[in-house]
């Protein structure tokens, strides 16, 4: 709860976070550390004002969500071979894969902030970017 | 049920189809009577499960799933009665998957407690493919680097390799990177892509040195070690957490590449940085000491050491160790003619006007000696203390390892250095004409070097240059103790024997041979001629000691009443 309630406040959870809720719970930071770096819902840095977040459960994995990443990824400028979330260096973007968005029928699908995109093609994924330079 | 009914009762089981009786309680980590595993009633009969993850002295984890076994529980009718077999055995039903019950399924050694009537199934063909599996999946990411691995040698990563691996790997994707050499603090190095994720070092650290200060971060396949961002782990006991490492994923930045450990000569010895004296092993090879690991003695330091005493062997090799008979006096240029002069000076000596301040560094046997000769020249003796900061842990506040063996030769009396000022009095006062001196600088406890130069005779014996050794007359090069071999008696009374590891350096000679032979040319019977002789003619005069040998102390010593 805490650590919700700091990412909600915050928007991340900062070092800083950590430390103070390990020394408000008696704990040692790398417990905190342990917790907030196993669940991808924490997030350990600010995110993107675009964040596109792209299925790779099995329907979409099998349907292209890699290439789909790989595109974004390239686009914006991020390393496609990282793991886990990736920022943009001006903020505009993060990209990451997520686990089901439950929406298989229309794999491989992308939720860009709350909007929800379905069946992403690269070309599709261009609009999508066109669509978050425009705003 | 009382305690001790406890700890002798049985349990019949079979392993390996071998009938074997093992007790139904066993000492866990912290030594509490826990029902006894698997994994602990096949090593009572001699059957070794291979383990990552289980240390005897840690909590379990049971996360490496290296130690599962196939095993089989007697099976029970609906009275609660053993079901039999034609032949009167009883029924057994082996452990299966639940949904598929032709399939075998082990259950980790470590944890499983053990039932009568059990049996173990070590070696049966599922429980080798159970082994096979588990290392190959430990192996995928795994960097196979071991021609520059430091672990190489003594990983169990290679030695189970060679009883339960495959030569070819199947693996065809590419591994998972993690971080490699992560500075975890001043003293450890670590390659997270060689961790197994055993989590030994982390509850080693959390539990015994209770330091909470390394965890595992992110999940999966990139699950990894660390310590949290910008925090040094850094504790007196971080270097326990690179013996107990299986693999060598953490190592010693003292000992990295420094040396391949095959080529290592180990030697049972003590450490003597403090009056626990840490059982220890010292590696060494071509007289020269490349690390000291602790030796496992659940009498005095279980199976871990400080990091200061650790590290504390470089001065072995300092290049400006005594190592030649010296002293302004000296006219020989042998160890024959040097103790001629010494033990003719002392003879010329009247009783009552010598005085000798030995060290609680020194060993038992050469405090024996070196009491003989206090007694034959009517000499006042002492020996000086050396108190620092001890810890909760192994620490002791006593900085001399063998405080109580000084006590106990009568070398000093009970509260060391009582004497000491007497000492300084008689000399000033030209009371005191001779002093013999072997290891301390006694420029620093009261006796000046202005002192020492009013003396007719300085005796001085010790293994590394200070004030009162370029005073001496007669300089007589000694032993560190890792060059000879010795025993010393720990503060809370523990006597333990050590073992020469190096060679001593030219003209250099372990103490209690000159001691020896000074005493014969003074004229004293003295039947020993040996550490070991020393020790067992020792033990006969002094009552504590009474009953102990040499050969008896064993490698974990032997508690006497102080």
């Amino acid at each position: 709860m805490f650590l919700h309630a700091l990412q909600e406040h915050f928007g991340f959870i900062s070092k800083d976070a950590v430390e103070w809720t390990a020394s408000k719970l008696g704990l040692q930071p790398i417990n905190v550390h342990e917790l907030v770096t196993f669940y991808p819902m924490f997030r350990q840095e600010p995110l993107g004002r675009h964040q596109i977040k792209v299925c790779r459960t099995l329907s979409c994995a099998l349907a292209g969500a890699h290439q789909v990443r790989t595109f974004f990824c390239k686009r914006v400028g991020l390393d496609p071979h990282k793991h886990g979330p990736q920022t943009t260096s001006d903020g505009h973007y993060t990209v990451e894969f997520v686990e089901c968005l439950a929406s298989c029928g229309t794999a491989p699908v992308v939720m860009v902030n709350e909007t929800f995109h379905e069946q992403v093609t690269v070309e599709k994924a261009e609009q999508i970017l066109a669509g978050c330079r425009a705003t | 049920m009382p305690l001790a009914a406890t700890l002798v009762e049985k349990i019949r089981i079979q392993i390996d189809g071998r009938d074997v009786e093992v007790p139904k309680m066993m000492p866990d980590w912290q030594g509490k009577l826990q029902p006894t595993t698997m994994l602990q009633a096949c090593q009572q009969a001699g059957v070794e499960i291979p383990h990552y993850c289980y240390h005897p002295k840690l909590p379990i984890a049971g996360n490496c799933r290296m130690c599962l076994v196939e095993f089989g529980t007697p099976m029970m009718g609906p009275d609660r009665k053993p079901i039999l077999n034609e032949d009167g055995t009883p029924k057994i039903a082996k452990s299966v998957l639940p949904y598929e019950p032709g399939t075998p399924r082990g259950a980790i050694g470590c944890a499983t407690a053990i039932s009568p009537g059990m049996e173990i199934y070590p070696n049966s063909p599922a429980t080798k493919q159970m082994r096979e599996a588990v290392l190959e999946s430990l192996l995928i990411n795994h960097p196979l680097d071991c021609p520059i691995c430091d672990q190489a040698g003594e990983c169990k990563l290679q030695e189970y390799s060679m009883q339960h691996g495959q030569a070819t790997s199947r693996f065809v994707e590419a591994k998972v990177h993690k971080p490699k050499q992560v500075d975890l603090g001043p003293r450890i190095m670590l390659d997270d892509e060689r961790c197994i994720l055993c989590s030994r070092c982390v509850r080693f650290t959390r539990d015994i040195a209770g330091d909470d200060a390394l965890g595992f971060v992110n999940r999966g396949s990139y699950n990894t070690l660390a310590a949290f961002p910008g925090r040094e782990f850094d504790n007196n006991y971080t270097l326990n957490t690179v013996d107990i490492c299986p693999v060598g994923a953490l190592t010693s930045k003292d000992f990295r590449f420094q040396m391949r450990v095959w080529f290592l000569r180990e030697t049972k010895s003590l450490c003597t940085s403090c009056g626990t004296g840490c059982n220890v092993v010292v590696s060494s090879r071509e007289e020269k000491v490349y690390r000291l690991e602790p030796r496992e003695n659940d009498a005095v330091n279980s199976s871990w050491m400080c990091d200061a005493g650790r590290l504390n062997y470089k001065w072995i090799g300092r290049e400006d160790r005594l190592t030649r008979l010296g002293g302004s006096r000296l006219k020989a240029c042998t160890w024959t003619g040097g103790a001629r002069e010494v033990a003719e000076g002392l003879r010329t000596a009247r009783p009552g006007t010598v005085a000798i301040i030995a060290s609680a560094r020194q060993t038992n046997e050469e405090l024996y000696w070196l009491k003989k000769i206090a007694t034959r020249l009517g000499a006042e003796s002492d020996s000086i203390p050396r108190v620092g900061e001890g810890d909760r842990l192994l620490v002791s506040a006593d900085k001399n390892p063998n405080s109580n063996g000084a006590r106990l030769t009568g070398i000093c009396g009970p509260l060391l250095g009582m004497k000491l000022a007497g000492i300084a009095d008689g000399i000033r006062s030209g009371s005191i004409r001779t002093l013999i001196v072997f290891g301390e600088d006694v420029t620093r406890h009261g006796i000046s070097a202005e002192m020492l130069q009013r003396l007719d005779l300085l005796v001085v014996s010790d293994i590394l240059p200070n004030q009162t050794t370029r005073l001496a007359h007669y300089l007589l090069p000694g032993c560190a103790p890792a060059e000879k071999m010795g025993s010393f008696v720990n503060v809370n009374g523990r006597l333990q024997k050590f073992l020469k590891a190096l060679e001593p350096r030219e003209d250099a000679r372990p103490e209690i041979e000159f001691l020896m032979e000074l005493l014969g040319l003074l004229g004293a019977p003295q039947p020993a001629r040996s550490v070991e002789g020393s020790f067992n003619q020792m033990a006969k005069e002094i009552p504590a000691l009474a009953g102990l040998t040499w050969s008896s102390l064993g490698d974990t010593g032997a508690t006497v009443q102080i």
